[in-house]
């Protein structure tokens, strides 16, 4: 049946289109989050009771442009998608506009996320 | 590789409850958040204020947090009652939410089997780590 075809590296291209990236952010987002949220929780920790060198050592991690440019995305996405999400599910005649909600994620989440990506250009370039 | 897991039964029941708190916690985190983003404007970051330190006093405004934010909290009234209520709400929504999520994830990709009480015991168990250990350092510092 279906597992005994074949269909190679054509199979990694589900074309799920735009609510599939959606949904794929979200849940990758989502895991990104707890990931540093934990280190997050345990680095204060051990910041407070010993203040070492790994703790200071992870908060320098967080602290670099390149992090924070990862952290922005995934968490302005992932709030403003899980909006819409809830949204959705409370008002399920809102399926009918699918996509259109799809569409309001992105033009939500671009000018809010250039903003912030603008704001941190702008800062590092003036603190030198 | 997805598995079809067994639809959820109708009325009460630990699948509908966590469900509903998903949603209910990620309505909250965002409110908690934009409350948040306002204290620290009110309270001067619209002034001195760069974002690791803006967000810092939006989520968990704690001496303990991001070391390079070097504003004194203590001086312009974060550690009050108030304040120290609010961090312990984002902790408690923000982790739930999350071992939540990550317990959904991982039941996805896994089949019934002996796995999974074991991982849930185990997700169990960092969910109660890191909600005591956030609440020690809220209370502690």
């Amino acid at each position: 049946m279906a597992l005994s075809r074949s269909v190679g590296l054509k199979g990694l291209r589900y074309r799920g289109g735009g609510p599939m990236l959606v949904w794929a952010l979200h849940r990758i987002g989502g895991l990104s989050i707890i990931l540093f949220v934990s280190l997050h929780v345990v680095s204060s920790f051990f910041m407070q009771q010993t203040g070492s060198d790994f703790a200071t050592w992870v908060n320098i991690v967080y602290e670099s442009p390149w992090f924070q440019l990862f952290l922005y995305f995934f968490v302005l996405f992932h709030a403003i998608n899980g909006t819409r999400i809830i949204l959705m599910d409370f008002w399920p005649k809102l399926y009918r506009y699918q996509r259109e909600m799809n569409w309001m994620v992105w033009l939500i989440f671009i000018p809010l996320y250039g903003l912030t990506v603008f704001i941190m250009i702008q800062s590092a370039l003036t603190a030198g | 590789m997805m598995y079809s897991r067994p639809a959820p039964q109708i009325g009460f029941s630990f699948e509908y409850l966590m469900w509903i708190f998903t949603r209910v916690s990620g309505l909250a985190l965002v409110i908690l958040a934009i409350i948040g983003v306002i204290g620290a404007f009110w309270m001067g970051a619209r002034t001195q204020v760069d974002l690791p330190t803006l967000l810092r006093w939006t989520f968990f405004p704690n001496p303990n947090h991001v070391v390079n934010s070097n504003i004194p909290d203590v001086a312009i009234g974060w550690a009050t009652a108030y304040w120290q209520i609010m961090e312990m709400m984002i902790v408690f929504f923000g982790v739930t939410h999350g071992i939540n999520g990550l317990r959904v994830v991982i039941e996805d990709y896994l089949k019934a089997s002996w796995a999974r009480p074991l991982l849930r015991g185990l997700l169990f168990a960092i969910w109660i780590f890191m909600l005591i250990i956030a609440v020690y350092v809220i209370l502690a510092s």
